[in-house]
């Protein structure tokens, strides 16, 4: 991918809405034929950075770049980029034939070749049949096939997705995920999707950009991203971690809870205050002689794939996820590979994520119970 | 209980129709008196309606009249208002825009009295100034003035099918490649269409119906048929006016079928959303 060229290029974007900084010095490349997710809570600025593309709005600072050519002011039906909204946004007075074609007629294509394109684009996303309807008259999934093929039939270099399975069901998001997929490779064009929803993100793109508080805080391929958290924020974001305190000795051994472990990190100071990530998948449930640490199981939960439990060790409580079930109050060793195990640097975030010592039902009862107290 | 409802409900529609249908009979006396139904020998039922359509009748000439001023200042309410409701609906400010409803409700609240005397005195006062007579341009002084009273009966009817409509198919159509101007047209036009009709429609009747204010920025050259109606009055009257009134009544009836019609055979357009 490496010798494909930017075909999008954000540099210092920084955006305000009444003097509130939603978008804080962003830098962002994004190369031809990617399919580039923005994964970020509400309110995080990726929706606006996907409008600062469309060119519905203008940042207050910064150049965006388009094919090497900056585009800065130009309107959005001059971009060679469509949009998905996240309602669609469907003509109601027209049907699904003449959404679709809405933007081939302003555009003057021939009719013989408009014709053509329509049919092409409605027989792709599996709509054929359904030409005459209204689009008011369709079910959620088929308004967002329309909305599809509407932008897509446009040929254009980009497209951008603002959320669009959000209003689906479960089971039908997972089909217009592997289908949104199927169309960006048959087609190769580059796909700027935005989404809060991690695992959708992981499963659809090539790159992952994970956004906070309207800065980057990190960009990688899902696997890097999910392996490899630059900081507690994107390590609690992205699945669940434990995240301990701990010191690097040296390259490759770390303290934590007491004790020394191995582990693959290095380039770090010595004796340099870190935090460690353990993914609850990676951690062994062993008798307690052979265990690393010691804990006691406050809470298993049943999660159809596995146990999810919560396990008090010295007081910091972990998430482990097993198939092995164990009974609340069991006494339990944890064994950890050195692999499972990784070592971020310290952040503004360390210490505000990966305990989960708030993480159980009567704490949710308590915090319910408070809450209906505070309504009456 | 059951009983007592029904006789109200029978009250109400016979004080409400009972009126009309008389009109309506009496459209068909012979004679010259106006209360009292006559039938005289050698003059067929149809008389009045005879004497109605006779060559240069200022009745017809006055209906006429009506209908244009009716049509055109309609026609300039409509897109007026619609115009406003759009700048309204764009406004970022919502003390602007919440003063500007303001503005343009006092008029719907004013009494029509003080409507038409106040424009009467301005125009007077621009005629003075330009030298012109309101006798001649007295069209214009109706036009301006029925403009001024309907268009903000048709932006409150635009205004809420904007509210309704999806701020993203303006921007959608854009990304589709439609300039701002070119997604209006193409995109909300047909979502708020049903209100600029129905804007149409009242800022028509409105006009059309209108004698207080017309009586006061009317001249000698141009009447609308209420007014010359109420000079009628003072003169003797004969049934031609029942006649007159029938067939307006008539098509007003034609038009309300017709819509309900339309609007029957649509039911999934303006309701669902």
């Amino acid at each position: 991918m490496s010798e494909l060229k930017n075909l999008i290029e954000l540099r210092n974007i920084s955006m305000s809405f009444d003097g509130e900084t939603v978008l804080d010095d962003l830098n962002l490349s994004i190369k031809d034929g990617e399919f580039v997710t923005f994964l970020g809570a509400s309110g995080c600025g990726k929706t606006t950075t996907l409008r600062i593309i469309a060119g519905f709005i203008d940042p207050i600072q910064g150049d965006v770049f388009f094919d090497g050519e900056r585009i800065n002011g130009v309107p959005p039906h001059k971009r060679n980029v469509n949009t998905i909204f996240q309602r669609y946004a469907l003509f109601p007075h027209l049907n699904v034939y003449e959404n679709v074609a809405f933007g081939l007629r302003v555009a003057k294509v021939p009719k013989e070749e408009l014709h053509e394109r329509v049919m092409e684009m409605i027989a792709m996303v599996n709509l054929k049949g359904l030409e005459h309807r209204k689009v008011d008259k369709l079910s959620g999934g088929q308004q967002q096939r329309v909305a599809i093929a509407r932008a897509i039939v446009n040929r254009p270099k980009v497209l951008l997705l603002d959320e669009p399975l959000a209003a689906l069901d479960y089971k039908l998001r997972k089909d217009m995920q592997n289908e949104l997929k199927r169309i960006q490779r048959q087609l190769g064009i580059t796909f700027i999707f935005v989404t809060h929803d991690q695992e959708e993100a992981l499963s659809m793109s090539d790159t992952v950009v994970v956004m906070n508080e309207g800065k980057i805080q990190q960009i990688g391929s899902p696997t890097d991203i999910y392996n490899e958290p630059i900081n507690a924020f994107v390590a609690d974001f992205i699945g669940e971690s434990n995240i301990i305190a701990g010191t690097m000795v040296r390259d490759y051994l770390v303290r934590m809870d007491g004790r020394n472990f191995t582990c693959l990190d290095h380039g770090f100071g010595e004796n340099e205050p870190v935090d460690v990530v353990i993914r609850p998948e990676d951690v062994d449930i062993v008798p307690l002689d052979r265990g690393m640490l010691e804990g006691e199981v406050t809470s298993v939960i049943f999660k159809g794939v596995h146990y999810e439990m919560i396990i008090d060790v010295c007081g910091f409580k972990w998430m482990v996820q097993t198939t092995d079930v164990q009974e609340v109050g069991d006494k339990v060793g944890l064994y950890i590979e050195p692999d499972a195990i990784h070592i971020m640097k310290k952040s503004k975030y360390s210490d505000m994520f990966g305990d989960y010592s708030t993480y159980s039902d009567e704490m949710e009862e308590a915090l319910a119970g408070e809450e209906e107290e505070e309504q009456a | 209980m059951k009983h007592v409802n029904r006789l109200i409900m029978a009250l109400v529609y016979i004080f409400l129709y009972a009126p009309l249908l008389v009109m309506v009979i009496f459209s068909f006396s012979g004679g010259n008196h106006t209360s009292v139904f006559q039938v005289v020998e050698g003059r067929p039922f149809y008389y009045w309606y005879e004497q109605l359509f006779r060559e240069g009748n200022p009745l017809l000439r006055c209906l006429w009249n009506s209908i244009q001023l009716g049509i055109v200042s309609a026609l300039i309410a409509t897109v007026l208002g619609t115009v406003a409701a759009v700048g309204i609906y764009r406004m970022k400010n919502r003390r602007l825009s919440s003063s500007m409803m303001m503005v343009n409700n006092i008029p719907m609240m004013n009494p029509e009295i003080v409507t038409g005397v106040s424009m009467m005195l301005l125009f007077m006062f621009v005629g003075v100034m330009l030298g012109v007579s309101g006798e001649k341009t007295n069209f214009w002084t109706l036009l301006i003035a029925h403009v001024t009273f309907s268009t903000p009966y048709v932006l409150l009817n635009v205004l809420p099918k904007l509210r309704q409509t999806d701020p993203h198919l303006l921007e959608a159509a854009q990304d589709l490649g439609c300039t701002p101007t070119k997604a209006f047209f193409k995109v909300v036009i047909p979502q708020i269409r049903p209100g600029i009709v129905a804007g149409f429609l009242m800022a028509f009747t409105l006009s059309f119906d209108d004698f207080v204010i017309s009586y006061y920025t009317t001249g000698s050259s141009f009447k609308t048929l209420p007014v010359y109606i109420y000079n009628m009055v003072r003169k003797p009257v004969t049934p031609e006016i029942y006649a007159l009134y029938s067939i307006i009544l008539a098509g007003i009836l034609v038009l309300l079928i017709v819509y309900n019609v339309v609007s029957a055979k649509t039911p999934a357009a303006g309701k669902k959303r």
